[in-house]
């Protein structure tokens, strides 16, 4: 579609300014997009192998608190985690990756996992706390790469729209338009020197 | 209870495990007591939040507008009694939708 401009040589000049705006624009945003994606698709190979094994951990840890709870009345087992001395905490920082704010999450853990009594307990409890408190490092690794893998796959999404209006719209536009002035501009030019020639005839036959 | 950033959203049997690792832990029996809490989760700022699979499944549309709009990190997991497989499903979805095309279709079949 072509812009409402006047066909005017000022108006062809700054056409043409825009034009190659316009182009520096989409090359850039276009590499840009094509960094994105490498490091979305690495992003996601990791992803998918953490997740992966986070599941599977995750998996055996919940099966053994399972054999535990099962072994151990309820009151106690909930008595002997539910006070835990250990905590985690998120140190969360910004990073900037490709212009797009990211959490950096770094865990301050403090305190033991054994709290509790060794009278009302098993082993298994120990060894299946242990394990479980393995696998959430992975998870916490899992988190921030999938908050990554969100914010890149939506910048991906946006900067993908705006090279493609740059392409197939702003572009041609400006460039039909380009086109049409030159044309219009031609031709006056050419009615101009039709009407001179005209007018010099008139003359003469004088 | 111990502060922590992160959080777990979960059935109770699954998840009080994770209370003996320093973990925020909290227990609810479905997906509608789960909405609020975790909104509120989202608002007070956790910086990671861990929701179960069984009860992340009924309320996916939430999950994903919370975590567009938060800085925390909403993250599926399976709950004891296996995976679902909604994690890799969010996966592919996010992959979908910034790409185009489910590229590692193929790899899964494998």
């Amino acid at each position: 579609m072509q812009l409402e401009v006047h066909p005017t040589r000022m108006e062809l000049l700054r056409l043409k300014k825009r034009l190659v705006m316009a182009r520096r624009g989409h090359k850039l945003l276009k590499d840009k997009q094509d960094e994105l994606m490498r490091q979305f698709m690495d992003l996601i190979k990791d992803i998918r192998e953490i997740r992966t094994a986070v599941e599977k951990a995750l998996e055996q840890a919940f099966r053994r608190f399972l054999f535990v709870s099962s072994a151990m009345s309820k009151a106690y087992l909930e008595e002997a985690v539910g006070f835990p001395s250990k905590t985690i905490a998120l140190n969360v920082s910004r990073r900037t990756v490709m212009n797009i704010a990211v959490p950096e999450m770094q865990p301050t853990v403090e305190g033991e996992i054994r709290c509790y009594g060794f009278a009302t307990t098993s082993s298994e409890l120990d060894s299946s706390l242990h394990s479980l408190d393995q696998v959430v490092g992975e998870m916490i690794v899992l988190a921030q790469k999938e908050k990554w893998m969100q914010l890149l796959g939506e910048e991906i999404v946006r900067t993908r729209r705006r090279v493609n209006a740059l392409e197939y719209i702003l572009i041609p536009n400006l460039e039909e338009t380009i086109k049409y002035i030159t044309m219009k501009l031609s031709e006056l030019e050419r009615s101009n020197l039709s009407r001179l020639m005209r007018v010099k005839e008139i003359v003469r036959a004088h | 209870m111990a502060s922590s950033n992160i959080a777990v959203l979960g059935d109770k049997d699954s998840i009080l495990c994770f209370r003996a690792i320093g973990v925020s832990v909290y227990p609810v029996a479905n997906s509608e007591e789960a909405k609020p809490i975790l909104r509120r989760l989202c608002r007070e700022n956790y910086a990671v939040i861990f929701v179960t699979e069984p009860i992340a499944r009924e309320i996916l549309p939430l999950i994903d507008d919370l975590a567009k709009g938060a800085l925390s990190s909403i993250v599926l997991i399976p709950n004891n009694q296996g995976s679902l497989g909604l994690g890799m499903e969010n996966i592919k979805r996010t992959v979908v939708r910034a790409i185009g095309a489910d590229i590692f279709a193929e790899s899964q079949e494998k």
